[in-house]
């Protein structure tokens, strides 16, 4: 077994031991139970949990990720000081995190969707799909800014801002721009601000596989004009995918280069 | 004699600060040397670019022949007791322990210190419940469970108490005696005195002594070590 799975199976022990990940799982175990109890119908339940995966996931990954790296800080040393290369012990300590991550919002929505007999509901694999990518891409994105900044409320700033620049502020400049300029034609420039927004791929991507047009946004609807259905949630997706490998590699160069 | 451990022409720069000028050092194996020096001298710096952990701008780190730089196979030879240790929280130290064992691959690890210490019943805690010094007791296994060729031991004894400070310094006095190099660093004085064979004086990221504890008082004329290497700052000043 390569030291990277190593450092994976040690970070998964660890984790499943964390009353945080429970509880997060749980969180989304009871959102979910309560959805289906209040708001009827499996397509409304997948809906209402999109609002909350794309402020939620993001905001968890972003905390723990950036935590992860920096209270870790003097085991990290100790691992680095045994028969280990860096960037083995980069992808173990990644994916020790990112895995459980994942898993815990996968396993938490899935298991009262089941319950309540919801697993044909349209759109919920793509839910899932979406939730699981977005933990990959902010932990990326967490773990480049643990690796830069050795303070720790300096990373976790950084992180915050970062989350708080693609969920919050983002569409309120989407939407300005789209103001400002209305005059012209936006659907290239939107198309180009849609990518380059992870928050923003989950949701077009989501909303392309459920018919909620309405829902969907200004950029989500110049999406779908521009790639149609089955296109747009493969070029979303591969987006989001790029989104994952380039934070982490920066990371990974990082942490290649870093003085401990 | 050879060289357990060597180093030339070391040199590393935090930003403009430089940590380290110009090292030479050349430690020969079986000896238990240790590092002293004010705050800001360079040992850490030191001691983490041979441990890998600091990238040097210039210079080479051999250990055991083997060369210090992206392969990490020549850490096998190494063990290393930092001075604060933080374990994974939620895992008992038993876990912690057979991980990192793991890690190494390698033969049965040596249990002698886990014993003399009595951590068994420690050690299905979870490491948040354990204290600071048994703590440091478990660092202390996890550097030398694995019999390693040389030791780097960052203030081993700070938070241990008198039983399991003297059980660590048998510990480090019966692996150089098996041949073991031991690089220590420590603010106790008597206990440079008790444990050290030769003793490296470093000042601003430079070696200023290297030799052995007789070849330093005969140097300053001075019987303790604490006196004579109040002296050795003084000529440094």
């Amino acid at each position: 077994m390569s030291a990277a799975m190593k450092v994976l199976g040690f970070g998964l022990q660890n984790q499943l031991r964390s009353r945080w990940i429970l509880g997060y799982a749980l969180v989304f175990a009871l959102l979910t139970d309560a959805l289906f109890r209040f708001g009827g119908s499996g397509p409304r339940v997948v809906v209402s949990l999109l609002n909350v995966v794309l402020i939620m996931v993001p905001l968890v990954s972003v905390v723990f990720g950036t935590l992860h790296v920096s209270s870790a800080r003097e085991f990290i040393e100790l691992l680095l000081a045994q028969p280990v290369g860096r960037p083995s012990l980069y992808v173990g300590l990644y994916l020790g995190l990112a895995v459980p991550l994942a898993a815990a919002f996968a396993i938490g929505v899935s298991l009262p969707v089941l319950l309540h007999g919801g697993a044909g509901t349209p759109g919920l694999g793509v839910l899932l799909v979406a939730g699981v990518l977005l933990t990959f891409v902010f932990t990326s994105l967490a773990f480049m800014a643990g690796v830069r900044f050795d303070d720790r409320a300096k990373g976790l700033g950084v992180a915050l801002l970062g989350w708080f620049a693609a969920t919050v502020l983002y569409d309120g400049l989407v939407l300005l721009a789209a103001t400002l300029f209305a005059d012209y034609p936006l659907e290239a420039p939107m198309l180009a601000f849609a990518l380059a927004n992870p928050v923003d791929l989950a949701r077009v991507l989501l909303l392309l596989r459920v018919d909620a047009a309405a829902l969907m946004g200004y950029t989500g609807a110049v999406f779908e004009r521009f790639f149609g259905s089955s296109l747009g949630v493969l070029a979303a997706t591969g987006a989001l995918l790029l989104w994952t490998a380039v934070p982490f590699l920066l990371g990974l160069k990082g942490f290649r280069r870093k003085d401990f | 004699m050879t060289a357990a451990l060597e180093v030339r022409g070391l040199r590393k720069s935090f930003g403009r600060l430089p940590a380290l000028r110009d090292i030479d050092l050349a430690i020969e194996t079986g000896r238990v040397t240790a590092i002293v020096g004010p705050n800001a001298a360079g040992k850490s710096t030191l001691i983490k670019c041979i441990l890998g952990l600091v990238r040097p701008d210039a210079g080479r780190i051999t250990v055991l022949g083997q060369p210090v730089g992206n392969d990490p196979a020549y850490r096998h030879a190494v063990g290393y007791m930092p001075q604060l240790p933080r374990f994974p929280e939620n895992l008992t130290g038993r876990e912690v322990l057979a991980f990192l064992a793991d890690l190494r691959g390698g033969d049965e690890p040596d249990e002698e210190l886990l014993g003399r210490f009595h951590l068994e019943g420690a050690l299905d805690k979870p490491v948040r419940a354990l204290s600071g010094g048994t703590r440091q007791k478990l660092n202390a296994v996890v550097a030398f469970r694995h019999r390693p060729p040389l030791l780097i031991l960052d203030e081993p004894t700070a938070s241990l108490d008198p039983v399991a400070s003297g059980i660590l310094k048998d510990r480090v006095r019966h692996d150089a005696g098996a041949g073991a190099t031991v690089l220590l660093t420590s603010h106790v004085m008597a206990e440079v005195e008790e444990l050290a064979d030769d003793l490296v004086y470093m000042v601003e990221g430079t070696v200023r002594f290297h030799g052995t504890l007789d070849s330093l008082r005969l140097r300053t004329g001075e019987k303790r070590v604490e006196r004579a290497i109040a002296a050795l700052m003084k000529e440094a000043a």
